[in-house]
């Protein structure tokens, strides 16, 4: 028997947990797209914006300048690893690629977990977010109301971005075919540089934002990885419309079947990614030949 | 023998050859029948076994730590290290404290230095098995311990039988590990799932009454269901409350939005949150953030060490909890306020109940080891087995020969309000002491069967 109210909860819930998942897999997705390499270290990136972040509003006790602080810093790293070490990989094979990914996320990690320890942080929203605003159907955390807002304001943005501008037009390009753009006089380079520093960049957003909800920890990022993987996947890989819709469908799936029995929320959310496979192997807005 | 009586005429006469032989046959059966009876007799009680004799033949004999270090228990991990840690060093220097818990020490256990090995587990059963593998391999240790997580408790258990090597598990609050995945080479010092319920059960229904509707948060394990089950069982038997919804997440949940929605749209008027370490912080805040607290009331069974430092005093100011330890029994305890002191002046602040946990089975298997003058395992498990009273930190213990559980106080705390706090690690007050014997199950409650010793 549904109950009503519930499922409306949870539909709203799934809302909002899939606008952030659509945020960070959007950072993942265009960074596969564009580069060819799948960033392991994706998860820890996220985890780097969160205590950014922390740190930031240690001192400043500003929400915003959390964020700013969050986001750019992310981007630094990004802009950083990009220029010194993800270069020298575009020629390896891809299990190169996922090794050093992969190396560089347990660098991150545990270089936080030496500096901060593993005692989880709290970076508390600002006070005019704090409580709980009723919804009529459910009362809901008002900050997670404000996150909703938040993320899809960025997703807005990053959208704008990548099919407003010059910029983007060259980076949509190169995921459908660098080595075209590349011959057309563009520096292919510079702008891989500047994809992965915005990939990395979303990621430290949605950790800063995304840090008031679950408070942070060294290892605040593995789970997320494996999640946004799996949006990527259901999306369409290099798609950003693919990582918003995967976004949402991971996050109405984990939240509406959390209803009936929340030990499978998890294991439909991989049933979900299997069909997809099975059905449409470059997943639900992916072309094949961008893979 | 060099003399020979002369036959009779009626009995043949022995040729010296015959006498040879005889006597050398008498000879060799004497010699054989010795050489076979010390055979015998190390065939019966000491043969080679697990690590044994190798383990103990150098100077230094080595204990493997299988212990989260990251993820999700990381924080407690970290605490009980501290723990085992210091209890080595105590045995080393024959501390006055371990003195006390383990008076035939001296400067090692048996003559022998006492090393600690470490390495991370990650609260993931193969992981920790690999770890104890590789300890084995390469120092050949005598004990092993960590858990954390009864995920790998039950697993390091099943590997303790099977390679035939002590183990001790550091948290584990699972019904199982002393239960029906209890082994002969494992023994629990700590508290676990149904002494927790047993122990809290009642002062819940002295306090809130009966008949009343609780929501529960269960770690998707088997410490989780257990414990769950038996908070439970005592609530709906003895008391008539109703379980109007039980919320089963996974290990590591970092978000607990959609379970905290469905106990939401419950009419729960008590939020029991069975869930641990990380996932105990994150999904009391969110309830926090989802208006669940205070409007419902919460309460931890199985207290996780560092709670109330991490989600603040605000959220666990009235909440009832079960543990094995709170630092301020130092009051009351000697044994437990020289505890208190020694690991705040080594590591700069007070224990919580993992430290002193795994402290305290340090100190137990020291004891046994020392008492029973061996470290040939079989020695060491009939040394526990006799069940004597020993002392621990919180008075007098036992370990119980079916199950190889330590019968101990369970501890019944509640968190103080901010304004209550006397120090900023004066999180909770003690409420109760509960005696371990009135809320532990029968010996063959939860289906335990030890095995073989050898």
């Amino acid at each position: 028997m549904i109950n009503w109210a519930n499922f409306i909860s949870q539909c709203f819930n799934g809302l909002v947990l899939g606008a952030l998942l659509a945020l960070i897999s959007s950072g993942l997705t265009i960074i596969y797209g564009t580069l060819g390499v799948l960033n392991l270290a994706h998860g820890a990136m996220f985890m780097l914006g969160g205590y950014a972040g922390w740190v930031a509003w240690s001192y400043s006790g500003s929400f915003l300048v959390a964020i700013l602080a969050g986001s750019l810093f992310v981007m630094l790293v990004g802009l950083l690893t990009e220029r010194l070490i993800i270069r020298y990989f575009y020629a390896r094979p891809p299990e190169d690629q996922l090794l050093v990914t992969f190396g560089l996320g347990i660098v991150f990690v545990e270089a936080v977990r030496f500096f901060f320890g593993s005692l989880s942080k709290r970076l508390p929203p600002p006070d005019a977010l704090v409580g709980i605003t009723p919804l009529g159907f459910m009362m809901y955390p008002t900050y997670r109301l404000a996150l909703l807002g938040i993320v899809a304001a960025a997703l807005v943005l990053l959208y704008f971005v990548l099919y407003r501008t010059r910029i983007g037009m060259i980076v949509r390009a190169g995921i459908e075919d660098a080595t075209m753009v590349s011959s057309l006089g563009i520096n292919v380079y510079r702008i891989f540089m500047l994809v992965f520093g915005i990939g990395a960049m979303a990621a430290g957003f949605a950790g800063v934002v995304n840090a008031p909800v679950v408070a942070i920890a060294p290892d605040v990022g593995d789970a997320i990885l494996v999640q946004t993987f799996v949006v990527v996947v259901i999306g369409g890989v290099g798609s950003f419309p693919g990582a918003v819709l995967g976004g949402l469908i991971a996050g109405e799936i984990i939240s509406i079947t959390s209803m009936f029995n929340p030990a499978y929320s998890y294991v439909m959310l991989f049933v979900a990614m299997t069909l997809v496979l099975v059905l449409r192997p470059h997943g639900l807005l992916g072309t094949a030949s961008r893979e | 023998m060099s003399k020979f009586t002369l036959p009779q005429e009626t009995t043949p006469p022995i040729s010296r050859r015959d006498v040879l032989y005889r006597g050398a046959g008498i000879a060799g059966t004497a010699l054989l029948g010795n050489f076979a009876g010390v055979q015998w007799a190390y065939a019966e009680d000491k043969s080679a076994i697990g690590t044994w004799p190798a383990g103990s033949q150098g100077d230094t004999v080595y204990i493997g730590a299988a212990v989260p270090l990251t993820g999700t228990y990381a924080a407690q991990g970290e605490d009980e290290l501290k723990g085992w840690q210091l209890a080595v060093e105590h045995i080393n220097t024959n501390h006055e404290l371990m003195k006390k818990l383990a008076p035939k020490i001296d400067k090692g256990v048996l003559g022998k230095k006492v090393e600690l090995l470490s390495a991370d587990s990650a609260a993931k059963p193969n992981q920790g098995v690999q770890v104890q593998q590789t300890f084995i391999n390469q120092k050949k240790i005598i004990l092993m311990t960590g858990s954390t997580s009864s995920a790998v408790a039950v697993a390091l258990n099943k590997f303790a039988q099977r390679e035939k090597i002590l183990y001790m598990p550091g948290i584990s609050g699972s019904n199982d590990t002393t239960g029906k995945d209890c082994v002969r080479y494992g023994f629990r010092q700590g508290f676990y799932g149904e002494m927790a319920a047993n122990a809290i059960g009642p002062i819940l229904v002295k306090t809130f009454g009966k008949n009343r509707k609780a929501a529960f948060m269960t770690p998707d394990y088997t410490y989780g269901h257990t414990t769950t089950k038996s908070v439970e069982d005592y609530l709906t038997k003895n008391a008539g409350w109703t379980v109007v919804t039980n919320q089963v997440s996974p290990l590591g949940t970092q978000d607990f939005s959609q379970y905290l929605t469905n106990i939401m749209n419950s009419d729960a008027e008590f939020l029991i949150n069975v869930n641990w370490g990380r996932d105990a912080v994150l999904s009391t805040q969110q309830a926090k953030q989802f208006g669940l607290i205070p409007k419902m009331t919460l309460v931890l069974p199985y207290q996780i060490p560092f709670i109330a430092k991490e989600a603040g005093p605000d959220l666990t100011a009235g909440v009832f909890a079960a543990t094995d330890f709170w630092w301020t029994l130092e009051d009351k305890y000697p044994l437990a306020k020289m505890f208190v002191d020694a690991f705040r002046q080594k590591h700069g602040y007070r224990p919580e109940w993992g430290a002193e946990n795994a402290y305290v089975s340090f100190a137990h298997w020291a004891r046994m080891v020392t008492q029973a003058g061996s470290f040939y395992p079989p020695d060491v498990i009939r040394q526990f087995e006799k069940g004597e009273t020993i002392p621990s930190l919180l008075g007098d213990v036992h370990y119980r020969p079916q199950d190889h559980q330590c019968v101990r106080p369970v501890v019944i705390v509640r968190g103080k309000a901010k304004k209550d706090m006397k120090n900023n690690e004066d999180f909770w007050e003690v409420v109760e002491i509960v005696p371990g014997d009135t809320v532990i199950q029968p010996p063959d409650a939860f289906g335990c069967k030890p095995g073989d010793y050898t």
